[in-house]
């Protein structure tokens, strides 16, 4: 479904990413784990089109998207769900919804996207004349979800989706992305919350300092000791 | 209450809604493309040259005449754009003050240049109407009127259009619009034809009511700024309200003492209010 094959990417001088190389199937659900600073959010932007990659191509489903512009991989079937969700605070929850729908093929069906998304987030249509800014930190996570998910995308990109929310938030968020894995989408996840993620990702990589280290099934992961005492605390 | 008060309030009024016009065209393309352009008073100059010479010179039709002056700032809009702000994006303020000022320079040079500095008037009278002896100019309440329509169309644009909705999203988060499939250059360009439009809209009633020439941007070009920093940078409705106060200053301090010196009122209410309020007068 999507590859990527030796991605590096700096910005300035400063190499943050270093020939790094993944795939993910259609339908799988991957992780992508490791530390602050590691370089997770930069291979998201790459993917997404945000900065460009210097070395390396990415494909989805065969078709190069390396080096094309974030608004174009959109049309391409990738959305981004970005780190620290991003809502655009001033406007109402529909109309984050409605942004979320730009792109032709989207804004042609909005109605229909609307619905589903709102099935999906009951929560968001009691709110959606809301100000987005004025949400609690795990309603506006789920606007930003609906929000990605408006453009009817075939790969979702989520940054860190749990990351500032409390507990039983947590839960609810690693719950959804159970949903959206049943609706048939292809995700990629990153996460700070190793032992929740690999409970709902098939495989997952680890990140650090902007290489990867390990790679595997979810399963493997939970078994393996520097996962175990780095990343899990055990 | 005094009639003549009366009279100088509601002539206020009337002269704030043509001053919100502008102050919305340059807080849309600040609040969007985060460049303030100093010239645009002179852009509104170039849309009131096109309106005299269309109208008065070649007998071009007025609404005509005002259509294509419209429609034709809209294109110097987008020319500013790519030509003068587009190379400067990236580049410290200062720099695109310079640039945008520079324009300003240039517009007013090359209008001296090629018009000289004679005032010209398109000529069309426009009765003043008596409403219980207070003398109104009806050319100020057909700008008036067109310009609460023009505000309220730009509403209406911004919030109920997927350009529109772009538009706000852009000057809240524009480093991640890419990811909702939005082109950030296509909006610029698209807001700075509307903030050439919105010119050339203001072009057109400011005609009806002054001479136009070479240096007329000088004399509403500080003020609109002075509005816009009132009402807090890129904030529309901020700017909005602030032509109404200040034009509010300008028609009393006009009624108590002269023209000259209610510029000065409102200049000096500017210069506290921002030793009070900083960040505009409705900043949080
Ligand atoms: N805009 C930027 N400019 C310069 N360096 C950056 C920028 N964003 C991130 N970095 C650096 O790149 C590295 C990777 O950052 P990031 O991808 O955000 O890591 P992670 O998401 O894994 O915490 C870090 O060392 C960070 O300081
Ligand atoms: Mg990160």
């Amino acid at each position: 479904m999507l590859a990527l094959s030796s991605v590096s990417a700096a910005y300035g001088s400063f190499q943050a990413l270093f020939s790094v190389s993944l795939e993910i199937k259609r339908g799988e659900a991957v992780g992508v784990i490791g530390p602050n600073g590691a370089g997770k959010t930069t291979l998201m932007r790459v993917i997404s089109g945000l900065i460009a990659a210097h070395e390396g191509t990415m494909t989805l489903e065969g078709r190069a998207i390396t080096g094309l512009p974030a608004h174009q991989v959109v049309e391409q079937g990738i959305a981004h769900v970005p780190e620290n969700r991003r809502l655009f605070p001033a406007l109402s929850v529909e109309e984050n919804l409605r942004i979320g729908a730009f792109i032709p093929s989207a804004r042609a069906r909005f109605s229909e996207r609307l619905d589903w998304v709102y099935q999906l987030f009951p929560r968001l249509k009691e709110r959606r004349a809301q100000l987005a800014g004025t949400m609690s930190g795990g309603e506006q996570q789920m606007c930003a979800i609906a929000r990605a998910l408006m453009s009817k995308p075939k790969v979702l990109l989520m940054d860190e989706p749990s990351a500032g929310l409390a507990p039983l938030v947590v839960a609810q968020v690693f719950e959804l992305v159970r949903k959206i894995r049943a609706e048939g989408l292809t995700v990629l996840i990153v996460e700070q919350n190793v032992q929740q993620v690999l409970e709902v990702v098939d495989r997952a990589y680890l990140l650090e300092v902007g290489a990867i280290r390990l790679a595997g099934s979810a399963a493997e992961l939970k078994q393996n000791s520097v996962i175990r005492e780095a990343y899990m605390g055990l | 209450m005094d009639i003549y008060l009366l009279e100088a309030i509601i002539n206020g009024i009337l002269l704030g809604g043509v001053l919100a016009l502008l102050a919305l065209g340059l807080n849309l393309i600040f609040g969007v493309v985060d460049v303030v352009w100093i010239c645009y008073a002179d852009i509104v100059m170039c849309g009131m040259y096109a309106i005299y010479f269309l109208y008065a010179q070649y007998g071009v039709p007025l609404p005509l005449a005002c259509a294509i002056a419209i429609s034709g700032l809209a294109g110097l809009g987008v020319l500013v754009h790519v030509l003068i702000i587009a190379p400067v994006l990236r580049s410290p303020p200062l720099n695109q003050l310079l640039a945008t000022g520079g324009l300003l320079f240039f517009l007013q040079s090359f209008a001296t240049l090629l018009f000289g500095t004679d005032f010209r008037n398109i000529g069309v009278r426009l009765p003043v109407l008596e409403v219980a002896t207070m003398y109104l100019s009806f050319a100020r309440l057909i700008a008036f009127a067109i310009s609460l329509v023009g505000a309220v169309a730009l509403y209406f644009f911004l919030k109920r259009t997927y350009l529109g909705t772009a538009i706000r999203a852009i000057a809240q988060d524009r480093e991640i619009v890419g990811l909702m499939g939005i082109d950030d250059r296509r909006i610029y360009l698209a807001v700075s034809a509307i903030g050439g439009a919105l010119a050339g809209l203001a072009a057109c009633l400011l005609a009806l009511q002054y001479d136009v020439h070479p240096f007329i941007g000088n004399t509403f070009g500080p003020v609109i700024f002075m509005i816009c920093v009132l009402g807090g940078l890129g904030n529309m409705i901020g700017g909005f309200i602030a032509s109404f106060v200040i034009s509010q200053i300008i028609a009393i301090g006009g009624y108590y003492g002269s023209t000259e010196l209610s510029y000065v009122f409102a200049f000096t209410f500017f210069i506290v209010l921002m030793l009070i309020r900083p960040r505009g007068l409705f900043a949080p």
